[in-house]
């Protein structure tokens, strides 16, 4: 995306050896995808800032040892996600880290909502409330199947760079990420079948 | 139900995603089309699916730039108050 073109010519060796204009360069190439990413994992402001400078923080103490297997980019976006998983675990502490893939891999989800929705007009699926409806949606999302979503349908990461972001093999991305997408699929459509109900009544 | 087929309701199922993102071959593909001209269901999942991936992309949009007053203080915490010059917005 954006981004990518702007970081082509940041040096990976300037930065393992300290230069500190460099660092300043790569904060400024990559803080808003990762900002962003924190806003959608956290939902607030406050929380999003504390990832950012977190992540940036952590790439900073470990840059000398970065063995450049993945882009500089992926590899921040598994410093982020692994800073935001930490406070949200903060907040429920009853979550045990070790069970966030107890879901069955292998389960496809069934879609139940068969409403066809997609030939709505844009301005009206694009609504304040319908992109409410959508920000809902993705914040419910199980968090295993989130961050795979947020990787490769909001950042824009293959599913190669969302495998190595996530330490996760890519067939695990492919099902996280249509069972995120199919969940999504349906709230959606249980949303618009509404919106389509209620106009038909009032016209 | 063979399920390895794409000419069935739980084949296209486990192919959406690729067949979506235009990473199927085209022989799947032509199984999957065949199929979703028969079956109302799988053409209202397959297009419904498809928008919602438009719509988070295009609701997405604006939401790349950093709010000032963040990198601000971002660049003040790693110590690059020096850098900072006005962002190149």
């Amino acid at each position: 995306m954006m981004v990518e073109t702007t970081i082509q010519d940041i040096s990976i060796e300037a930065l393992r050896n300290g230069d500190r204009a460099e660092f300043a360069r790569l904060v400024d190439a990559y803080s808003a995808p990762i900002y962003h990413l924190g806003l959608r994992m956290l939902g607030n402001e406050q929380d999003a800032e504390d990832v950012l400078q977190n992540t940036f923080l952590s790439a900073l103490t470990h840059l000398p040892t970065f063995e450049g297997r993945s882009s500089v980019l992926t590899w921040l976006y598994r410093i982020a996600v692994n800073e935001a998983l930490m406070t949200l675990r903060r907040g429920k502490p009853e979550v045990n880290i070790d069970d966030t893939d107890s879901s069955d891999e292998n389960e496809n989800i069934h879609p139940t909502q068969f409403v066809d929705w997609g030939a709505l007009p844009e301005d009206e699926l694009l609504s304040t409330e319908g992109k409410q409806a959508l920000d809902h949606a993705i914040q419910n999302l199980p968090e295993n199947l989130q961050t795979v979503f947020l990787l490769r349908d909001i950042q824009d990461l293959s599913i190669k760079d969302t495998a190595d972001a996530l330490n996760l093999t890519e067939s695990n991305v492919k099902v996280r990420l249509l069972r995120a997408r199919l969940m999504l699929r349906e709230q959606l459509s249980y949303y618009y079948g509404e919106r389509m109900k209620k106009e038909k009544s009032n016209g | 139900m063979a399920e390895s087929t794409h000419n069935t309701c739980e084949g296209l199922l486990g192919s959406l995603s690729d067949y979506i993102d235009g990473e199927l071959g085209a022989e799947l593909c032509r199984q999957i089309e065949k199929h979703i001209a028969e079956c109302e269901d799988c053409r209202i999942v397959v297009d419904t699916t498809r928008k919602t991936i438009d719509l988070v992309h295009a609701s997405n949009a604006p939401q790349t730039g950093l709010p000032d007053d963040v990198r601000d203080r971002l660049f003040k915490r790693l110590n690059l108050d020096k850098y900072l010059k006005p962002s190149a917005k």
